[in-house]
């Protein structure tokens, strides 16, 4: 077998692992309704009480793309805070598929070794799509309207979900660090709460002290959040001297910089059982 | 071929925090046939297992399995080999079915082949009734049967079982026992482990003692009883009698277990007919009388008796 028919092989082969683990990753999902009604319902829950809590005080410190309603404002934001907390179950998932063998009998498997990662990841990319699409819809049901053309709508949905997939690799990875079930959800908080409540996922970050602002202006979850808002309300939503493509394009760079670091910290993670 | 299935040389592995778990091991398990490594709590035997598994990089020494290096040649030792961990690792959210067909898929099946051999082992560990049924409701029982179900879907030439056994009832346990027999009749090795002489006694053709990660002795059941010793008497008299049944027995060299005299017994019956004409004319009569050979838990506490004090002395 020549080296390129043999690399095709092992890509097909990881390809189809891929989707064997996917699948069951999924199965998993459907299997405990409870847990997926529970978390189908927490953003909805979530994004009502936001809509209702914030909506009234803070009407005016919103840009006139905004339309004076905070629903405009918020239901960007908030898909972004969703893409970030759908990435939690990859924490859990490989967390627990350690505590239960099943890391180590795929290991003993001829398989190959990326697919417990990545059938882990990408079943999360499709049950945030899901996700996503029912709190969009919800979302617009409640008053939502974009003003940016029905492409600007799906590509926000797009780079809402890239940027989930890159936080579920981040996730990934601290599943696997962190060897302590008691710790292992302090650590998805720790992450996940700071990041999405100083972004500008609910709030302009003007409204910040200046120190906070400073970070929460250059931090990833505001790149998507502000990706999501240019693409759905138009510029006219962005902070001064930013543009929908430049800030489309920032968050899916920081999506493939998560990607690039924190892949192959949870590939070596995974390996780790070795010693 | 003659190479054996399993070939092990000067293993060492330790762990962070001190424990030698593996201390220099070396052991060979020819093709075919039922292998048991015996040891307590806290010998090896999972270290040793994982190792050959591909799951742990040993620190020193070599093992090959099947002719292949676990370390070097990982990958070709996954498809010749197949682990039941000892603790169950099976999904419990799908099905015994999707679960072990999920682990064919994986081992490079293609769906259909996958789906059914999958069918075929269900009814060979007589799980197919409870076959689409969430792996959530099976017992304890039953959910070793679907993880050794698992790692029998890749058809492997050697198959590791740590501790196959533990915490199962005892009909299940006959039932694995002779589903492990028939594995080694279709000629795949299988390398257990376990920490009950019986199930060593019952099924292995060879028994590797080991404690403290250090090989303690290898060989048949009937080889390793016969190192330990000859037959022994046993002698039960009333509590008041044994003093003067200790003094009587002399000339054969007994021993007290508590309210129990034994006796070695080199010449078998004859020592017994001695034992009971010694008795007789000191006038005492024993309450029960038994001859036997050494059971492998008397190789065993021997054995690992022995490497205790030992170790507790090179310790002190
Ligand atoms: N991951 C680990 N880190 C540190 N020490 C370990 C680790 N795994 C095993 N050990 C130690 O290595 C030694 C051998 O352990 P091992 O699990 O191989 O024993 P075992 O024979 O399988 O025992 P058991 O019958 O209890 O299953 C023990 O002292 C154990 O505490
Ligand atoms: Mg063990």
């Amino acid at each position: 077998m020549s080296a390129a028919a043999a690399y095709a092989l092992g890509i097909s082969r990881a390809a189809i692992h891929t989707g064997v683990i996917t699948r069951r990753n999924l199965l998993a999902n459907l299997r405990l309704p409870d847990v997926l009604i529970l978390s189908t319902i927490q953003p909805v829950v979530f994004m009502l009480m936001f809509l209702y809590v914030f909506g009234g005080a803070i009407q005016t410190a919103l840009p006139p793309a905004a339309h004076g309603q905070y629903i405009n404002w918020l239901i960007p934001g908030i898909l972004a805070q969703s893409a970030v907390f759908g990435s939690a179950p990859a924490a859990y998932g490989l967390h627990n598929d350690r505590t239960n063998g099943i890391l180590d009998r795929f290991r003993s498997l001829p398989m190959a070794r990326s697919a417990a990662l990545t059938g882990r990841t990408l079943a999360d990319l499709i049950r945030n799509t899901a996700i996503l699409g029912l709190q969009l819809a919800v979302g617009i049901t409640l008053g939502f309207r974009w003003h940016n053309g029905l492409t600007g709508l799906l590509s926000a949905l797009g780079v809402a979900l890239i940027f989930g997939f890159a936080c579920s690799w981040l996730m990934a990875y601290l599943g696997l660090a962190v060897r302590n079930s008691e710790a292992i959800q302090a650590a998805i908080y720790m992450v996940v709460f700071p990041m999405t409540l100083t972004s500008s996922v609910f709030l302009p970050t003007q409204t910040m002290p200046g120190w906070l602002q400073a970070f929460a202006e250059h931090q990833p979850v505001t790149a998507a959040a502000n990706a999501l808002r240019g693409l759905t309300l138009g510029q006219g939503a962005l902070p001064a001297g930013h543009t929908v493509t430049a800030d489309a394009l920032l968050a899916i760079a920081w999506a493939a910089g998560i990607c690039a670091v924190f892949a192959p910290l949870a590939v070596r993670e995974l390996r780790r059982g070795l010693d | 071929m003659n190479d054996p299935a399993i070939a092990v040389d000067g293993l060492t592995k330790q762990f962070r925090g001190g424990t030698r778990a593996l201390d220099g091991l070396s052991l060979r398990v020819s093709r075919g046939g039922i292998y048991a490594l015996l040891g307590p709590n806290g010998a090896g035997k999972t270290t040793l297992i994982r190792i050959l598994a591909t799951l742990l990089r040993p620190d020193g020494g070599t093992a090959l399995v099947a002719g292949h290096d676990v370390v070097a040649e990982a990958g070709r030792v996954r498809q010749l080999i197949g682990l039941a961990g000892q603790f169950a690792a099976v999904d419990d959210h799908l099905t015994g079915r999707e679960n072990i067909t999920m682990i064919g898929r994986l081992y490079g099946l293609t769906r259909r082949a996958a789906t059914s051999r999958a069918a075929e082992i269900l009814t060979r560990i007589g799980l197919d009734t409870a076959a689409d049924r969430q792996v959530k409701t099976y017992s304890g029982g039953m959910r070793r049967r679907i993880d050794l179900a698992a790692s029998l879907i890749g058809r492997p030439q050697v198959l590791f079982l740590d501790e196959p056994t533990t915490g199962v009832d005892p009909a299940s346990r006959h039932d694995l026992w002779s589903l492990v027999r028939d594995l080694a009749a279709d000629g795949t090795t299988v390398l257990l482990t376990t920490q009950y002489l019986d199930e060593a006694d019952q099924l292995a053709d060879r028994i590797a003692v080991i404690d403290h990660g250090r090989l303690l002795t290898e060989g048949t059941a009937t080889e390793l009883k016969d190192r330990t010793g000859a037959a022994v008497v046993e002698l039960d008299l009333p509590p008041h009698q044994l003093d003067a049944a200790m003094t009587a027995l002399q000339p054969l060299a007994p021993r007290r277990d508590r309210d129990r005299i034994l006796l070695p017994a080199p010449d078998g019956p004859l020592t017994l007919r001695h034992a009971m004409g010694l008795l007789d004319q000191a006038d005492l009569t024993p309450t029960d009388i038994a001859l036997h050979g050494p059971t492998l838990d008397d190789v065993f506490l021997a054995l690992t008796r022995h490497n205790t004090s030992r170790s507790a002395r090179s310790t002190a």
